[in-house]
């Protein structure tokens, strides 16, 4: 049954839940808006979006959302530090060529970051790539190899291994397959990986 | 005798819907940024639409550098149809269904407020260059004035394009309890070099014009020949390279050259046509004094959103991607300095090929933009739900 107060698509609706009422946050990449109006409207949430697409701009204006065209890449400098509770980063850190950097800037503009991609060691890819010699087309990763908007290709291990190495803490994972969450071996049944990070200890 | 002063006394066809609202009699005469004071002030004003019971749905529109007190043409009747009609009115991005819009002359303007041309009380005769130098905040501090005469606490929203636009954004700064929401469009937080450059050729191409007199040609008429050139000037860097292209080409007036210095080419005859219809409408020194105004605007170095201040206006801006005159990246700069003090921003660089003019012609897509902004602010996340948001069956 299908109920409104929650997003429709499951990785909006792990997001939704992940953040606390009244927070303030920032979507970059926000898409069509669906996620941030849940937010708005139904957790209270003071929330900005920035979208590089014009129709997804259009549709996010559409619901009344404060959301400016720009990209990922520069939409985070002139903020101030901790301005916002939540950063989300999702489904478009593949599409991100500076990783780091963005992560790093999300981390000083939010207190969390949440991120949310695609998870490349998916056993379809790895069976298409590796049996069929081919470059995988999944649920979560569509684009065939000369169309792709993706110039990342990272599985949930990859960013498991990156957290550790940039002494980030993960407050949380979720795991998405087809038809539900995944516990089981996540890195390769699970299509689409959400991590929620805060920056870990310094030193 | 051809006088401005004449002309402003009696209601030109079509704006019988102009009121006027006069006050700052002396001894409260408004004191300026320049430190002189002027009173009593007259503002002529326009007003669509029906404020609520609340007073919550008041929106002022501020027009640019030769604009008026006419935006809309709700009121029927004339040749004018007024600078913003194609966005004010029943079902428009202003919808006069839903909100009640205000419009007010400039001070400094010539089209029912006080301004240069208007007579001095201390002496009978036009201003001319007695009258004090004029900032965007004293226009704004005027505007405020009427506000208060209309019983308006909380203005729902400022919007305007060009030195509309800087009226906005200085509101905002000014007064950002009373504004729930500001739309600036195709506009700056400051002049650059160029856009000084521009309006510095415009302002010496009036005084060249021996017919200036310094500014006291109230009894002699308009220094007509320089004031056309001055915007002849403008009109240029309202368009761009392709629209002229697209609306002159290099098309010759009579098929051939004259070889004489007539206007050959449709262009020339456009601006000789804009300048000379232009000097039967607009006095010579609120063209002088305005561009001034623009030119000593700065809301810069966080002066659009002083620290200490909570700021909960919400802003959407607007720039075009063709506008030379004002670019994007001065659009850009608004919102990286909202962005610094975490103000709510929607921001759009419009596809347009109409140069600055695209705020006055590009309807469809600031309607959209400013429709749903407006909704938004004025009702809610609540109950903004009917117009465009699906439930459900997203995906």
């Amino acid at each position: 049954m299908k109920n409104n107060n929650f997003p429709e698509r499951p990785d909006h609706r792990i997001i939704y839940e992940a953040i606390a009422p009244e927070s303030r946050v920032l979507d970059l990449g926000c898409g069509t808006g669906e996620l941030l109006y849940h937010l708005v409207r139904f957790k209270q949430a003071r929330v900005q979006g920035i979208e590089m697409d014009k129709k997804a701009f259009y549709e996010c204006v559409k619901r009344g959302l404060s959301v400016f065209q720009g990209d990922i890449e520069t939409g985070l400098v002139e903020y101030p530090d901790g301005a916002f509770d939540d950063v989300i980063l999702n489904q478009c850190l593949q599409e991100v060529r500076k990783v780091d950097f963005v992560i790093e800037e999300s981390l000083r503009v939010g207190k969390r970051v949440i991120v949310g991609f695609p998870n490349f060691a998916h056993f379809h890819s790895r069976l298409m790539l590796g049996l069929g010699g081919r470059s995988p087309i999944t649920a979560s990763l569509p684009y065939l190899w000369y169309d792709t908007p993706n110039v990342r290709f990272l599985s949930i291990k990859d960013f498991q291994i990156f957290c550790a190495e940039k002494r980030l803490k993960v407050l949380s994972a979720h795991f998405l397959g087809k038809t539900g969450p995944v516990t089981f071996w996540p890195n390769l049944f699970a299509l689409n990986a959400v991590f929620v990070l805060t920056k870990g200890k310094e030193g | 005798m051809k006088s401005i002063n004449k002309k402003q006394a009696q209601p030109e066809a079509g704006v019988e819907a102009t009121r006027h609202f006069t006050f700052a009699h002396p001894p409260h005469e408004l004191l300026l940024e320049c430190g002189e004071k002027l009173g009593p002030i007259t503002l002529a004003y326009e007003t669509y639409g029906r404020l609520n019971a609340e007073k919550s749905n008041a929106i002022l529109v501020l027009h640019a550098l030769s604009g008026d007190a006419h935006a809309a043409d709700l009121h029927g009747g004339g040749d004018d149809p007024g600078w913003w009609n194609e966005m004010i009115g029943p079902g428009k991005g202003f919808d006069t269904n839903e909100y009640f819009v205000i419009c007010s002359n400039i001070i400094g303007g010539c089209k029912g407020s006080t301004g240069p041309a208007s007579l001095n009380p201390k002496t009978g005769r036009p201003y001319a260059l007695d009258f004090p130098f004029l900032t965007i905040a004293d226009m704004v501090n005027a505007q405020h004035h009427l506000i208060d005469h209309l019983g308006i606490e909380r203005l729902l929203c400022v919007a305007g394009g060009s030195m509309g636009g800087m009226q906005a954004l200085q509101w905002a700064a000014s007064y950002p309890e009373r504004v729930r929401a500001a739309i600036p469009i195709a506009t700056a937080l400051k002049h650059s070099p160029q856009q000084i450059a521009f309006n510095e050729v415009v302002r010496q191409s009036i005084m060249a014009d021996p017919a200036w007199r310094e500014g006291n040609y109230y009894d002699f008429g308009q220094p007509e020949k320089g004031l056309a050139v001055a915007r002849m000037i403008g009109h240029i860097t309202f368009m761009s390279d392709q629209s002229m292209e697209e609306k002159f080409s290099r098309r010759l007036k009579n098929g051939a050259f004259s070889f004489n210095f007539d206007a050959d080419f449709e262009v020339e005859g456009y601006l000789r046509y804009r300048g000379a219809n232009f000097v039967k409408r607009f006095d010579a020194n609120s063209y002088l004094y305005i561009t001034k105004a623009m030119d000593y605007f700065n809301l810069s170095g966080g002066k659009l959103i002083p620290t200490g201040k909570p700021i909960n206006t919400r802003f959407l801006v607007i720039s075009f991607q063709s506008d030379w005159l004002y670019p994007s990246y001065q659009s850009q700069d608004i919102v990286r300095k909202l962005k610094g003090k975490q103000v709510d921003i929607t921001y759009c660089e419009l596809k347009s090929t109409y140069g600055h003019d695209a705020f006055l012609v590009e309807v469809e897509e600031q309607t959209e933009l400013i429709r749903h902004f407006l909704g938004v602010t004025l009702k809610g996340y609540h109950s903004w739900n009917g117009q465009g948001i699906k439930y459900g069956g997203f995906g």
